[in-house]
């Protein structure tokens, strides 16, 4: 969306607007505020990039902005994916089983509630977004000290389950869900489904979904980051080291050394795992977010 | 056809299974609605249960016995009338006051900067701006960590204290504002490119100069998307807890209880007082709340003024 904008304004406004002589001259003050941030934004990732290549002597010893070529970053990377047994593995696989299991899911989960609150009124229906949106005040984040005490006597804490139901269900996904269902998926369509012979249920996963899919993409990526960054949870429900995601786990990897550098160049090889890949991913999915969905979708 | 058997039977039926609705959305919406209760709205009532209740240990001469009893307001009167809970608030207002703006500013002046005309390598600063926003906070955290370390700092940490008196509040806030300012700046930025850009052109015409059509037409239009802004900060603060946690292990600057969402955790779990934390964790729901419907209503007022 936001691209089809920019290069319409490019190709058709620009030429005429920048006709005038001097109109290709650079701004350098918005570029230059712009390099500002990026440096800004930047650095510490290319600090974490170079610390990766050093031995823990190295990262006391030689200046903090140059790599080292010694083999350490090699070491490193052995070291992180073999350390203690392979648990870092181990929380790498359990981050993309909370964090993209639980992302599809609840986006599936958002994208049918949304739908259904969307397309139709049934009895009730009013009812249940009015208490969606008030479930937008209510952030998880505080919540997950209440959930622990409500899933203890049940004997849920501790387990996969633990980190993954109270995540499950988002309610602001659901209301984006519902503005994008009533914008993108027409009732003429439906109609038209319905004399064809089509179900309700063939409508919904045919049709309905399909149309929604450029919102769905969106919503998953916010319920990606939402468990990804949701340390306080995990935090809370586990203390088995083997179920913990890599955030809980790398926090643990820092906190025995208390400020003793001796394991640094690992914690610094993990932090490097677990910015990279993501990281790469989050940039090729980049095109694919939707954001003027919040802006413009948003009013509470 | 083939997949929906179930139609064809029901030809004539469709009209009279319309009038009484389809049973569809109702299974639709029926998982978001039970996991809805169960695990937002029975933990918020839960807790607000627990806040109520206390446990009284009774002594006897066959030893004591211990059973939960209705304690009323008195986990609130003793969360409300203990310092350190007011000073762990007045700590998290402390980063909010320097997070908070801070977001606002620079992301509203980049999102200006990145819609400015004849702007270069937006592209790229726009990518690199926004890409601290798949670190989570726990992993940004530990990064920031080690440029604050005297040990291994690039930035200075050998001659600044990262983690002294004031500093410290600085070096929090600064973690938060690295991880958000990318997504609140593509916030305001998908806002400008909403602008019809014939307004520009026209105050073009009319000899403005590209300065005076940023503060004088982009940012009073753009105000909802501030509002917004705003909003998520303001609640992300309320919330703040993975950065102060994490950098914990690094200094003494930063206490079990530096901030209110600290406060509720080491009350339930290190003090194993899960009434007294079931208060603070709903009174700080309740600010919450609270604080979203204060910004919402100052941000609608400002962006009604403005658009005046």
């Amino acid at each position: 969306m936001t691209a089809v904008v920019s290069s319409r304004r490019r190709s058709a406004l620009r030429p005429s607007r920048d006709g005038r002589p001097g109109a290709r001259r650079v701004s350098w003050v918005p570029t230059l505020i712009l390099l500002a941030g990026a440096v800004y934004c930047l650095v510490p990732v290319l600090w974490i990039l170079i610390a990766a290549t050093k031995s823990n002597g190295e990262l006391f010893s030689t200046p903090p902005l140059v790599p080292s070529f010694d083999g350490a970053f090699g070491s490193n990377m052995v070291g992180i994916l073999t350390y203690d047994h392979g648990i870092w593995v181990r929380w790498a696989l359990n981050t993309v089983i909370y964090a993209v299991g639980g992302g599809i899911l609840s986006t599936f989960i958002a994208a049918a509630a949304g739908y259904a609150l969307g397309k139709y009124r049934f009895r009730g229906s009013r009812f249940v977004f009015r208490s969606i949106v008030a479930a937008v005040l209510l952030p998880p984040v505080l919540l997950a000290v209440p959930q622990y005490l409500l899933l203890a006597p049940v004997g849920l804490t501790d387990t996969y389950w633990s980190v993954l139901l109270p995540q499950l269900v988002n309610p602001f996904a659901i209301y984006l869900c519902k503005i994008y269902a009533e914008a993108s998926v027409a009732d003429e369509i439906m109609e038209a489904a319905r004399l064809d012979g089509a179900s309700e249920w063939r409508i919904f996963h045919s049709i309905g979904l399909r149309l929604m899919s450029p919102a769905l993409i969106t919503v998953f990526l916010i319920q990606f980051i939402g468990v990804w960054n949701n340390f306080l949870l995990p935090f809370v429900m586990l203390t088995d080291r083997e179920l913990y995601p890599l955030t809980l786990g790398m926090y643990g990897m820092i906190m025995p050394t208390g400020g003793q550098p001796n394991q640094f160049s690992l914690v610094i090889g993990g932090v490097f795992l677990s910015i990279v890949p993501l990281a790469a991913i989050f940039l090729s999915l980049q095109r694919f977010w939707k954001v003027d969905l919040l802006s413009g979708g948003v009013k509470l | 056809m083939a997949t929906v058997p179930a139609a064809a039977p029901a030809r004539p039926a469709p009209a009279r299974r319309r009038r009484r609705g389809p049973i569809l959305p109702v299974v639709l919406v029926a998982p978001a609605v039970a996991l809805l209760l169960l695990f937002t709205f029975a933990p918020a009532v839960y807790a607000f249960v627990l806040s109520l209740l206390r446990v009284h240990v009774s002594g006897g001469l066959l030893g004591t016995s211990t059973e939960t009893v209705f304690a009323g307001v008195a986990n609130y009167a003793s969360t409300l009338a203990d310092p350190e809970f007011w000073a762990s608030l007045g700590r998290m207002l402390l980063v909010a006051s320097v997070g908070v703006p801070s977001v606002l500013i620079l992301a509203t002046l980049f999102a200006l900067c990145l819609d400015a005309n004849r702007a270069r390598l937006t592209g790229f600063s726009r990518l690199a701006i926004f890409l601290p926003y798949a670190v989570p906070g726990v992993i940004a955290s530990l990064l920031w960590g080690f440029l604050y370390l005297p040990a291994t700092s690039p930035i200075g940490g050998q001659f600044i204290d990262y983690f002294g008196n004031t500093t410290i509040f600085f070096a929090v806030a600064n973690v938060a504002i690295w991880g958000v300012l990318g997504f609140n700046m593509v916030v305001l930025y998908t806002a400008l490119q909403s602008i019809p850009r014939e307004l520009f052109d026209a105050a073009q015409i009319d000899g403005a100069s590209e300065l005076q059509i940023a503060v004088r037409i982009k940012l009073p239009m753009i105000a909802p998307a501030m509002t917004l802004v705003a909003l998520f900060s303001v609640i992300g603060a309320l919330q703040l807890f993975n950065e102060p946690t994490t950098l914990k292990p690094l200094t003494n600057a930063i206490s079990s209880t530096w901030v209110p969402l600290m406060r509720v955790y080491s009350d339930a779990f290190v003090n194993n007082d899960i009434y007294g934390g079931a208060a603070s964790a709903f009174t700080l729901l309740v600010m919450t709340v609270v604080a979203t419907v204060l910004v919402n209503v100052v941000g609608n007022r400002l962006s009604r003024r403005s658009a005046r």
